[in-house]
C-alpha cells in the first residue's frame, strides 16, 4: 500500500490504482468523460485534471497516473494531490470551455438532457457565458442501425463508444476518423452496428451524441417512474431499471449488478419495451363456433369449468412457458395437484433437464462472475453470443484479462461469439473422444468450465449428452472442492425457478412431447398453457381444450379455447431462478392493461370456481406456503451453493449419444419470446440481422 | 566558425558519393568493431560525457536517455527507434543526412542499438520523403552487402536489423508515443506517459526514440572522443549542430556549425547576412514553428544554443531558424502556423482539438484586425489553457507562437485593430 496526501487527507491506497480513483476514496469528487472503470483508459477528455505537488508544475490527468509513479517529497513524504487548487479549478473551466464552444446549446431538444454528464459538469464546473465567437462546428449524423440514434455534432470525442464496442462487445464496427476538429467518430461504411450489446454505448455516451432511437423525443427522465427490477429476456436475470410513465413503460435501463450483468444489458432486454404494449391479452376471451369473443371472467371460467366436468384427470395437462415467474409455475403445479393430474412440465422446449439428479445437475454452478475465475472453457454445445449475450461479454473479458491467452474450445457450432477459440467438433463423438493435447490443456487448468448449452439437450437423447458433458467435467478436475465447473446455461427465465420447484411430470404424468402427442390422439382433452407459446403449438390435436393464460397473444392464445390474460415482467412481483440458481424477485413497474390480472391471481380465482381452492389468498401467503416448501427461494439474490454430487450422479447415467451435430437453442436472437415477437423494434433488428448474414455470406 | 576538419557531415551538400564507398572515404564505417568492442556500458558513458542533447527540439541528454533502457534482458526484445519524420515547418536538416550523408545514420542505428540491447532499428520516414527513403533503404542495403549489418554486424558478433517504415505524412506522428502508435499500424495518436517507452514502447517493449541528427552524429563522437565533442559550445550546450536557416536572409542555407555562436555571425558568416542589412530585421523563429518569435533587436547577439535562446524567452528547438524582415506581417505569419497546428492536431484530447481551432480561427481575424483588443487577451488565456494541459506537446506548439507573437508584436495587432475599426467607422458613417 502507498500514502497519498488528498487534499490534505493522508490515504492508503493500492499503488497501482489511479489518482483518479485515490481522489475517490479520499472523498474528493473527480470529474470526467472519458474514464470508464469497465473500459481501457483513454485520457483524452482531459476533465480529470488535478495537481500533483512536486511534479511538473502543469495538471496531472488523474484517470491515467498511477500512485505508484508518483515521486514521494525529498524528506521520503507521500505525495501531495490537490484536487481543488486554483490550479485545478482553472484547468477545469478550460477543459469545460473547450468542450462546450463546439457543442451545441440544443439541451432543450436532446434527449440526454437532465441526465446529462456534460450538462451536469458544465454546471458545477463551467463558467456562465462563452467567448466563443466563432461558428460553431457541425458534423453530419451517421447512420448505426435502428436502436441508436446518432447527432454526432454533440460529440465530444470522448471515444467510450469506440472502445465499449472493440473492448466489451468485441465488434470492431466504430471509430475515430480524421484529425484535429475534423475528427468524427463513425463506422466508416454507415452500417448498423452489429453487437447484440450496442445498445450500452447509450449510457456511456456522457452526451446526447448516442441516444436511443426508439425512444426518440418520447419523455424525459424527470417525468419517469424508475422501479428497480429483473429482466425475463435471457436466463440471466439481468439487474434492470424499467422507467415508466402512467401505465406505460417507456425504457429500459441496466442496473449494476457485478455478480450477474456488471453494468451492461442485451439489446432484447433493452429495447423489447414497445413488445409490452402491442398484441397485448387485455380481457379473457372465449372461442365460440371457431372465433375468439370478449368474454367476462366468468363466461372464460365457467367455460373451464364445463370442460373439466366431461374429462378425467389423466386428459389434464399443463406447460409452463419461458417467462412464467416461480409464484404462478407454484400456483399451477398446486392446482394440477389438486385435480389429480401428473401431466405438467415447465421445460416447454424439451430439454432433458430434471430436477432429479439433483440442482447442480441444471445451473451454472460457477456463477456468472465464476467465469473470470475459470483458466480453460469448454463450451459444449452453446452460442453464448445469443444465448446469454451479456455472459458472452464475460467471458471475452475472461479472456481479455488472461492477455488472449485463456484456451476456449468449442463443441458445435463455429460461430464468431467475439474472441477466438478452438474448434474441436460438431457433435458428442468429439466430446467423447476429447483429443488427447485438449484434454492435457484441461486437464492442466485449475478451474476448467465446461459450459454446456441447451441446444443438445432439447433432443431425444439429451439426457446422454448431459451425462457425457458431466462426465468430461469430472475427468477434467472440473468438480471438486471450492470449484464446480459444471456449468449448464439456459436460454428461458422461467426455467431453474421451474426446475426448483418441480414443475415437471409426476409419478406416470406425461412431459411436454407427451403430451403433445396424447393430444394428437385425442387423449388430452384440457391443456393448461402459463405463458407457453414455442413448444409447438400446432401439433396439439383439434379435440383439445386449451386453456391460455398469458399476456400476449402469440401462437399459444391462437391456438386457445380459452383466454385468461395475465401480467407480464414489469407488472408484477415475480421470484425468478436464474441460470446460476440465483433467486431474484421483479417488481411491479406499471399495472397490466384492461382486464389482466396477475397470473397467480387468476388461477388462484379459476381453482375456485373449479372448486379446488388453493389455500392461499394473497402473495404473502403463497410465498409463505413456496419458502415453507423451498427454504432456498427466499434467499433474494443469492445463488447457493449446490451440492457438486450431483454432477457425479449425472455422469454416472451415461446412455447413447448420437453423433448427429449439436443444434443451437436460439434461432434468432431477437424473437425469441412473445414480448419479442410482439416488438416492432425487435423484429426490424430481426429482419436486419438477417440481411446482415446474407450479405457476409455472400 | 567550425573548422571543416570538425565536421562530422562532409558531404551535407551532396557533393561527393553518398554511398558507401563514398562514406567509407569520409571515414565513417571506420573502426566500427573497435567500438563495439568497448562494451555497451562504455558507449553509453562515452556519449553521456559528450554532453549531446537531442537534436529533435527537447534537448534530452542523449546518452541519458540510452542510459534508461533496462541493462537487464528481461525476455522482452529492445527497440531503437529512429524519428526521422520531420516535419516541423523550417526544419530540414534530418532530410539532408537522409540524401546526401545517410551512412552516418545506418552506422549510428548499429552503434545506438548495441547500447542500448537492441538488435532491430526501425527508421520511422517522413511520408512526404520519397526520395530520402529510397536512398536511406539503398544505403542500408550496402550495409547489409558489406556485412555492416545484419548477422555479425562488422564482425562484431552483435546482430543488427534495421529497417525503414514510410509514415503517411502526418506532423503528428513525430511525436514519440505516435511515431510508435503508427509504427504498429495503428492511428497516430500519442499515448499517456507515463509508461515511457523505455519501459513499454513499440509492441509493448523497451525502446529508445531517437532523432536522425542524434543518432547520425554518435559515430564520430564515439570515434573521436567525447571530449573532443564536448569541447564546442558552452556547458550543458556542448557539441556541432546542424542549422537550417529559411526566410529572408541573401543565402539560405543549411550547415553545420558549433554551438553558441551568436546569432549575427551564425547569418553572416553562412546565409551572406540579412536581406536589406541587419536594420531590416523584424524577427526570427529561433528553432522551428514551436517556439516563439524573438524581435531583431534582441536576436541580434543571443548565443545560438539552448540556453542562450532560452535567455531570450525562446528555445533553439530543432534549429530551424526562420528569418522575418520588416516586408513580413506578423500577425499573417503566425496565423499560417495556427493554421498548421489546427490541421495537424491529432483530435484526441480536447484542448488542443478544440482549441487549435479557436486560436486560428481568432489570429485569422486579427490578421484583418476584424476584432476587439479584449480578444488579444482571451487569445492568450486560450493558448494558456491549451498550454500543459495536453498528452503530447503539440498543444504547447500551438500556443508558443502566439504566446511570442502578443509578448513582441502586441502594438502591432492593436494598431491593425484600430485601423480596421476606424476604416470601418467611416464605411458605416
Amino acid at each position: 500500500m502507498a500514502k497519498l496526501i488528498v487534499d490534505g487527507v493522508e490515504i492508503d491506497v493500492a499503488p497501482e490504482a489511479t489518482l483518479l480513483q485515490a481522489c475517490e476514496q479520499a472523498g474528493a469528487e473527480v470529474p470526467r468523460f472519458c474514464f470508464h472503470e469497465r473500459l481501457s483508459v483513454a485520457g483524452n477528455c482531459r476533465m480529470c485534471l488535478v495537481e500533483v505537488k512536486g511534479g511538473p508544475p502543469k495538471p496531472t490527468a488523474s484517470c491515467a497516473m498511477n500512485v505508484r509513479d508518483l515521486r514521494p517529497g525529498p524528506n521520503g513524504e507521500p505525495p501531495v494531490v490537490l484536487t481543488k487548487s486554483p490550479m485545478v479549478k482553472k484547468a477545469r473551466e478550460g477543459v469545460m470551455e473547450f468542450l462546450l464552444i463546439n457543442h451545441p446549446l440544443d439541451c432543450p431538444i436532446c434527449d440526454q438532457g437532465g441526465e446529462c454528464d456534460l450538462q451536469d459538469q458544465a454546471i458545477a464546473y463551467g463558467v456562465s457565458g462563452s467567448r466563443f465567437q466563432e461558428n460553431k462546428r457541425a458534423v453530419e449524423d451517421k447512420y448505426l442501425g435502428p436502436l441508436v440514434k446518432t447527432s454526432m455534432t454533440r460529440c465530444i470525442h470522448c471515444t467510450r463508444c469506440v472502445r465499449f464496442t472493440t473492448e466489451v462487445a468485441g465488434v470492431t464496427d466504430m471509430g475515430l476518423i480524421s484529425r484535429g476538429e475534423d475528427a468524427e467518430i463513425t463506422t466508416y461504411l454507415e452500417k448498423a452496428l452489429s453487437s447484440e450489446l450496442q445498445g450500452n454505448v447509450i449510457d456511456l455516451c456522457p452526451v446526447g451524441a448516442l441516444t436511443s432511437k426508439p425512444y426518440a423525443y418520447h419523455a424525459r427522465p424527470w417525468e419517469l417512474t424508475k422501479t428497480e427490477s429483473i429482466d425475463v429476456m435471457d436466463a440471466l436475470g439481468s439487474a434492470i431499471r424499467v422507467d415508466s410513465r402512467g401505465r406505460e413503460v417507456m425504457r429500459v435501463l441496466p442496473r449494476l449488478n457485478e455478480e450477474v450483468n456488471e453494468e451492461w444489458i442485451s439489446d432484447k432486454t433493452r429495447f423489447i419495451w414497445d413488445g409490452l404494449r402491442t398484441q397485448r391479452l387485455d380481457r379473457p376471451y372465449v372461442r365460440e363456433n371457431g372465433r375468439l369473443r370478449a368474454a367476462t371472467w366468468a363466461e372464460a371460467f365457467g367455460a373451464i369449468k364445463a370442460k373439466l366436468g366431461s374429462t378425467t384427470a389423466a386428459k389434464i395437462g399443463a406447460i409452463g412457458g419461458d417467462l412464467a415467474s416461480v409464484e404462478e409455475l407454484y400456483a399451477l403445479k398446486g392446482l394440477m395437484a389438486a385435480l389429480g393430474s401428473s401431466n405438467l412440465d415447465a421445460r416447454q422446449d424439451g430439454t432433458k433437464l430434471h430436477p432429479k439428479f439433483g440442482r447442480a445437475s441444471y445451473t451454472f454452478n460457477p456463477g456468472i462472475a465464476g467465469i473470470e475465475q475459470a483458466d480453460a472453457i469448454l463450451i459444449v454445445g452453446s452460442d453464448p453470443r445469443h444465448e446469454a449475450a451479456v455472459l458472452n461479454a464475460r467471458i471475452r473479458k475472461s479472456w481479455r484479462q488472461s492477455g488472449g491467452k485463456l484456451p476456449i474450445f468449442v463443441i458445435g457450432q463455429p460461430l464468431d461469439l467475439t474472441y477466438p477459440y478452438t474448434y474441436l467438433g460438431a457433435g458428442a463423438e468429439t466430446l467423447a473422444n476429447l483429443e488427447a493435447s485438449v484434454a492435457d490443456k484441461l486437464n492442466a487448468a485449475q478451474k476448467p468450465l465446461v459450459i454446456v448449452g441447451q441446444g443438445p439437450l432439447l433432443r431425444h437423447d439429451g439426457e446422454a449428452v448431459l451425462s457425457l458433458a458431466a462426465k468430461v467435467a469430472v475427468e477434467i478436475g472440473a468438480v471438486k472442492d471450492g470449484w464446480n465447473g459444471f456449468a449448464v446455461l439456459h436460454t428461458a427465465a422461467s426455467r431453474v425457478g421451474g426446475l426448483d420447484v418441480g414443475f415437471v411430470p409426476g409419478q406416470g404424468g406425461l412431459d411436454v412431447a407427451g403430451m403433445i402427442d396424447a393430444s394428437a390422439k385425442g387423449n388430452l382433452d384440457l391443456l393448461f398453457l402459463l405463458g407457453a407459446d414455442e413448444f409447438g403449438a400446432q401439433h396439439l390435436g383439434e379435440k383439445t381444450f386449451v386453456v391460455y393464460i398469458g399476456s400476449h397473444g402469440d401462437t399459444g392464445a391462437h391456438r386457445a379455447d380459452v383466454i385468461l390474460p395475465g401480467a407480464a415482467y414489469t407488472e408484477k412481483s415475480g421470484t425468478y431462478v436464474n441460470t446460476e440458481g440465483r433467486v431474484q424477485m421483479t417488481n411491479r413497474a406499471v399495472f397490466a392493461p384492461g382486464e389482466a390480472r396477475e397470473d397467480w391471481a387468476v388461477l388462484r380465482a379459476l381453482s375456485d370456481v373449479l372448486g379446488k381452492k388453493l389455500p392461499f389468498d394473497s402473495l404473502t401467503q403463497l410465498r409463505a406456503k413456496l419458502y415453507a416448501e423451498l427454504p432456498h427461494l427466499a434467499a433474494l439474490d443469492t445463488a447457493p451453493v449446490n451440492d457438486a454430487e450431483a454432477v457425479a450422479k449425472l455422469a454416472s447415467v451415461g446412455g447413447a449419444a448420437r453423433s448427429e451435430p449439436f443444434d443451437l437453442a436460439v434461432g434468432d436472437f431477437y424473437l425469441t419470446n412473445p414480448i419479442a415477437r410482439a416488438s416492432k423494434i425487435m423484429a426490424e433488428c430481426s429482419a436486419l440481422a438477417a440481411s446482415m448474414h446474407e450479405a457476409a455470406a455472400e | 566558425m567550425l573548422q571543416d576538419k570538425d565536421r562530422i557531415f562532409t558531404n551535407i551538400y551532396g557533393r561527393h558519393d553518398w554511398g558507401l564507398q563514398g562514406a567509407l572515404k569520409r571515414g565513417q564505417w571506420d573502426g566500427t568493431k573497435d567500438i563495439l568492442a568497448k562494451g555497451r556500458d562504455w558507449i553509453v558513458k562515452e556519449m553521456q560525457a559528450s554532453g549531446l542533447r537531442g537534436r529533435g527540439g527537447a534537448g534530452f541528454p542523449t546518452g541519458l536517455k540510452w542510459s534508461f533502457m533496462p541493462k537487464q534482458n528481461d525476455g522482452r526484445p529492445h527497440y531503437l527507434v529512429v524519428n526521422a519524420d520531420e516535419s516541423e515547418p523550417g526544419t530540414c536538416k534530418d532530410r539532408e543526412i537522409l540524401r546526401h550523408d545517410p551512412h552516418h545514420l545506418v552506422e549510428g542505428c548499429l552503434l545506438a542499438g548495441f547500447a542500448m540491447g537492441a538488435h532491430t532499428a526501425y527508421i520511422y520516414v517522413r511520408g512526404e520523403f520519397m526520395r530520402e527513403r529510397e536512398r536511406l533503404q539503398a544505403a542500408i542495403d550496402q550495409a547489409y552487402d558489406a556485412g555492416l549489418l545484419g548477422k555479425n554486424a562488422c564482425g562484431s558478433g552483435w546482430d543488427m536489423d534495421v529497417f525503414v517504415h514510410h509514415g503517411a505524412g502526418a506532423y503528428i506522428c513525430g511525436e514519440e508515443t505516435a511515431l510508435l502508435e503508427s509504427l504498429e499500424g495503428k492511428k497516430g495518436q500519442p499515448r499517456l506517459k507515463p509508461p515511457f517507452p523505455a519501459n513499454v514502447g513499440l509492441y509493448g517493449c523497451p525502446t529508445t526514440v531517437n532523432n536522425v541528427e542524434s543518432i547520425a552524429v554518435a559515430p564520430t563522437i564515439l570515434r573521436r572522443g567525447a571530449s573532443w565533442f564536448a569541447g564546442f559550445g558552452r556547458q550543458n550546450n556542448a557539441g556541432t549542430k546542424l542549422f537550417c536557416v529559411s526566410g529572408h536572409v541573401n543565402k539560405p542555407a543549411t550547415f553545420e556549425e558549433e554551438m553558441g555562436v551568436s546569432f549575427q555571425e551564425l547569418i553572416d558568416k553562412h546565409c551572406g547576412g540579412i536581406r536589406g542589412g541587419w536594420d531590416n530585421l523584424l524577427a526570427v523563429i529561433p528553432g522551428g514553428s514551436s517556439v516563439p518569435m524573438v524581435p531583431g533587436a534582441q536576436i541580434k547577439d543571443a548565443l545560438m544554443d539552448f540556453d542562450g535562446l532560452r535567455a531570450v524567452g525562446s528555445s533553439l528547438g530543432t534549429a530551424a531558424v526562420i528569418v522575418m524582415d520588416k516586408s513580413t506581417d506578423p500577425i499573417k505569419a503566425i496565423a499560417r502556423l495556427s493554421a498548421f497546428y489546427k490541421h495537424e492536431s491529432c483530435g484526441q484530447c480536447t484542448p488542443c482539438r478544440e482549441g487549435t481551432g479557436w486560436m486560428w480561427r481568432v489570429m485569422e481575424r486579427l490578421v484583418k484586425g476584424q476584432a476587439d483588443k479584449s480578444e488579444i487577451d482571451m487569445l492568450l488565456q486560450v493558448t494558456k489553457q491549451v498550454e500543459g494541459h495536453t498528452i503530447c506537446a503539440l498543444g504547447d506548439a500551438a500556443a508558443w507562437p502566439i504566446q511570442g507573437l502578443m509578448k513582441n508584436f502586441r502594438h502591432v495587432v492593436e494598431e491593425r485593430i484600430d485601423a480596421y475599426q476606424a476604416a470601418h467607422k467611416v464605411a458605416a458613417e
